[in-house]
């Protein structure tokens, strides 16, 4: 027995193939995920991902669900960013039918995206920070974000999960204090919000252990199919809001957050710097949201003409597409999500060979991804 | 200042006393050995017990929330609520575990820890053993806790445990240097290593004002050793690396667990105590030089709570630590040591050497 | 580039296509014409479509079909590429996987969910469910009593 352990001893330092299994439940998946990673002493060879663990059959069950119906589901993916999954449905469904929304309804959606947004990317933060042993930025995080969310659930009855939206607008209008609280709230997120960055960005042991870890040149961003902030890192302009605009993103300024070192601190410094750009856009639209209706009409049971719709949205996480095949019924044909996710899980191994085992963790979190939203 | 609580060796003294006239020599020093045993078990256990619910509340404040306040008034008993739960858990039995060593590593770990617990100076006169070579005596008496690390790891027939008490043991052992050369510094300062002397002669000044430059580098290395030392704060990736592996005490249970857990507060308890006594003044007051009514003021608050407040102080630090900073990877950690504070140690050294020659100091 | 101009570029590779224009430029060819069309579009200048978004696996009844969404990330320009007559009893498409890596993980979902066998590619097995797992969810005639509960819509 003592020549075993000696052995395992021996061979965990110096360098024999060790294969580790980070199992459904683990407490930096963040969600249910199984890594089976293969380490040479310290230095991990390969990552393979095993999922399918959450797999619901979303799109099998919209095929026999109205489009109302669908949205419901939506939230259910990638639910950190439910408004935005909603309104890409919305937007499919109201291209189709060739409806033109009014400027009151776009520009709630987009504000409430962005404040989804920012929720979304507190979370990140939290997590992340979690997982690399600080603990702390987990409550001041979820502090701000139970802001956000009381603001979520006075208008829309919901903190995680909304169905707010509806194809042709949105199902009640804005509570008459959402103006004020968000105009409160922007002040309050941008001066704690300088603390956070000072608090962790700044510190140098934060630095060493996300600075050149899990390198992602722009080729194999684009190569890999990933976008939202993990392709921003790496200098793909990938963001949706600005390559094919939607709702009302045509009508403010903001920056498209991009860093060239692909690295997992260009990533995490991305998502920072978009929490800014998020309190920039919503501060330009929550003085002037135009009056007007907060639903078009519609026929009561919704049937999209036959053919093939695409909508693009850009959720916190990167590019969602709704395809939506219909042959003229109620019920679609066929409806396919490309989720972010799924494509930013493809890099994983990628960009973890030959970095240390204790990294992985560091990759992960640097590159958000919401499990749901990968199984579907 | 005279009265008992200012100094306790009157006190004891007169104990001895009664004793030795009412019984032989012998069974009088058997009953006090036994005394000051019990007294000290019951220290250990009930600081170990409210530093438990200190950092429980202190991680509360930092995080802005309010922490145990459901246990007796402001969540004081939450931690005897919590020793008793894990007293009542069962013991698991390993199977294929080395019985006598794995049952051996908690108390090799605990008695460490409480070796060096007795010769913490609490006040004057108050203090369990005080040997002439008491700075050297902690260090090796500490070195001793590894040992049990070491052997909770490899006795729990588990290659996880193995590998994260190999690493805390690589941490330890190298972290060590750096506190015995900050201990070296201050023992070339003060001339002596028996702890009572060393506050003694700090009556006119602590030594970290009196060492200046090489005393301050001392203690922030110091510092950052100690808490390595301990495995605490941002150094506990040995322990806290629930990614990957559970540490080396994964395997424990109930009584066997609380020893370790005991033992990791005990040995923060005894660190920042030894800064206390060999920076601070253990529990000298405050003393400027010859300013006699200053002296008088600050000799008013007896010496025992100047010791309490001195290492509650630099406890607190030490929690600030750990709810601060993100964790430092293992080999980031050992770089730190081997790298970066090594040298400066040893160069420290040299420098208090210089300055004690030419008498730079106050 | 517009529509006409991809038009016109999909003309001149001379593949037999069925180019219609619905929301974006739709080009439809049988199956084994695919990867041909598809390399093109990839190293073409003009077009350069280097970005793969999104691939479709359909259950049109009578057969199998796969839709690519393509884009350029330096032209901006968009395009539908489709399949439809895969045959249903063998159902085998070259796989995208060299010109696209994203590809791998979509074809291996529709794979999972569909039932379409990739030719060359790199990694063909299951996504989502259980190696044992038997028949594809997503094909209009799945059948299973104990995990689908129709509904009376």
């Amino acid at each position: 027995m003592a020549e075993e352990f000696v052995h395992l001893a021996v061979a965990g330092t110096e360098g024999q193939d060790l294969e580790i299994n980070m199992g459904p439940q683990h407490p930096s998946t963040h969600g249910v995920m199984r890594f089976v990673v293969k380490l040479k002493g310290e230095v991990v060879e390969s990552v393979q991902p095993h999922c399918g663990y959450i797999h619901r059959g979303i799109e099998k069950m919209c095929e026999s669900l109205s489009y109302p119906q669908i949205i419901h589901l939506t939230d259910r993916m990638d639910y950190l960013s439910a408004h935005i999954n909603n309104e890409a449905v919305c937007l499919a469904v109201e291209k189709a039918l060739n409806i033109e929304v009014s400027d009151r309804i776009k520009y709630i959606r987009t504000i409430i995206a962005e404040l989804n947004r920012i929720a979304s990317h507190l979370l990140w933060w939290s997590s992340m920070c979690m997982d690399m042993g600080a603990v702390t930025p987990y409550f001041y995080a979820f502090r701000d974000r139970e802001k956000i969310l009381d603001i979520f659930e006075e208008t829309t009855g919901g903190r995680l999960l909304y169905s707010y939206n509806c194809p042709g607008g949105l199902m009640n209008d804005i509570h008459p204090n959402f103006q004020k609280r968000v105009k409160e709230f922007i002040p309050y997120f941008r001066k704690s919000f300088k603390e956070y960055d000072e608090l962790v960005t700044g510190n140098v042991i934060f630095q060493n252990r996300t600075m050149g870890i899990g390198l992602l040149t722009r080729e194999q961003a684009i190569a890999y199919g990933v976008t939202g902030p993990a392709g921003r890192g790496s200098g793909f302009a990938c963001d949706v809001r600005k390559r094919a605009p939607y709702s009302a993103y045509d009508k403010v300024q903001f920056n498209e957050i991009l860093y060239n070192e692909g690295d997992s601190f260009a990533r995490y410094k991305v998502r920072m710097d978009e929490m800014l750009e998020s309190l920039k856009i919503i501060e330009q639209l929550i003085d002037n949201i135009p009056e007007g209706s907060y639903v078009e009409k519609m026929k009561a049971v919704i049937k999209l003409p036959e053919g093939e719709y695409f909508q693009q949205v850009e959720t916190a996480r990167g590019e969602l597409v709704v395809h939506i095949i219909s042959d003229g019924n109620k019920t679609p044909y066929r409806v396919k999500f490309r989720s972010p996710c799924l494509s930013t899980l493809s890099v994983m191994d990628l960009i973890s060979r030959n970095q240390k085992i204790a990294d992985l963790i560091a990759i992960g979190g640097s590159l958000d991804l919401v499990i749901p939203d990968i199984d579907r | 200042m005279q009265g008992v609580l200012y100094d306790f060796t009157g006190l004891i003294q007169s104990i001895d006393a009664v004793f030795r006239a009412s019984m032989s020599d012998l069974w009088a020093t058997v009953l006090e050995y036994a005394i000051i045993g019990i007294i000290y078990l019951v220290i250990y256990a009930l600081i170990g017990l409210f530093l438990v619910y200190a950092e429980r509340k202190v991680c509360a404040f930092i995080q802005v929330r309010l922490g145990p306040n459901r246990v007796g008034p402001k969540g004081f008993f939450q931690t005897i609520a919590d020793f008793i739960k894990l007293l009542l858990k069962e013991n698991i039995k390993i199977k294929n575990a080395d019985g006598v060593l794995f049952n051996l590593a908690p108390f090799i770990v605990i008695v460490a820890s409480f070796l060096t617990f007795g010769t913490v100076p609490f006040a004057k006169g108050l203090q369990g053993i005080d040997l002439n070579i008491g700075v050297f005596f902690i260090m090796a008496v500490s070195s001793m806790g590894v040992v049990g690390i070491l052997l909770g790891g490899w006795s729990s027939n588990s290659k996880y445990s193995l590998i994260g008490a190999m690493r805390s043991g690589a941490q330890i052992v190298s972290y060590e240097l750096s506190v015995g050369l900050s201990l070296v510094t201050m023992v070339i300062l003060t001339g002596t290593m028996q702890l009572s002397q060393i506050i003694e002669l700090q009556s006119d000044g602590w030594f970290i004002f009196k060492g200046h430059i090489p005393a301050l580098i001392s203690l922030i290395i110091m510092m950052i050793a100690g808490t390595a030392e301990i495995n605490r704060g941002p150094f506990d990736l040995a322990e806290a690396e629930s990614e990957l592996t559970a540490g080396y005490h994964t395997e424990y249970s109930g009584i066997k667990f609380a020893f370790f857990y005991l033992s990791e507060y005990m040995n923060m308890f005894v660190v920042s105590a030894l800064v206390a006594t060999v920076f601070f003044g253990g529990w000298m007051p405050l003393h400027i030089g010859s300013w006699q009514a200053f002296n008088h003021i600050m000799d008013f608050i007896p010496p025992i709570i100047w010791f309490i407040l001195k290492s509650f102080a630099l406890m607190y630090v030490i929690m600030l630590f750990k709810w601060t900073f993100p964790r430092l990877r293992i080999d980031q950690l050992l770089k730190l040591e081997w790298q970066y504070l090594l040298p400066i140690s040893l160069f420290n050294v040299l420098l208090m050497a210089f300055v004690v020659y030419m008498k730079w100091y106050f | 580039m517009t529509n006409q101009q991809l038009e016109e570029v999909v003309k001149r590779l001379g593949v037999e296509a069925v180019i219609s224009e619905a929301q974006f430029l739709t080009v439809e060819v049988p199956f084994d014409k695919l990867f041909d069309l598809a390399r093109n579009l990839k190293e073409n200048e003009q077009t350069q479509m280097d970005y793969l978004i999104l691939i479709t696996g359909v259950d049109y009844v009578s057969s199998f079909g796969c839709t690519y969404l393509l884009t350029s990330t330096t032209h901006n320009h968009y395009m539908v590429l489709k399949t439809r007559n895969i045959d249903k009893a063998n159902p085998r498409v070259d796989s995208v996987t060299s010109l696209w890596q994203t590809a791998e993980y979509h074809e291996r979902e529709i794979y999972d969910l569909m039932g379409i066998t990739f030719n060359n590619h790199p990694d063909m097995r299951r996504m989502f469910l259980d190696e044992s797992w038997v028949g594809h969810p997503l094909r209009k005639d799945y059948v299973d009593e104990s995990n689908i509960i129709e509904r009376k819509y």
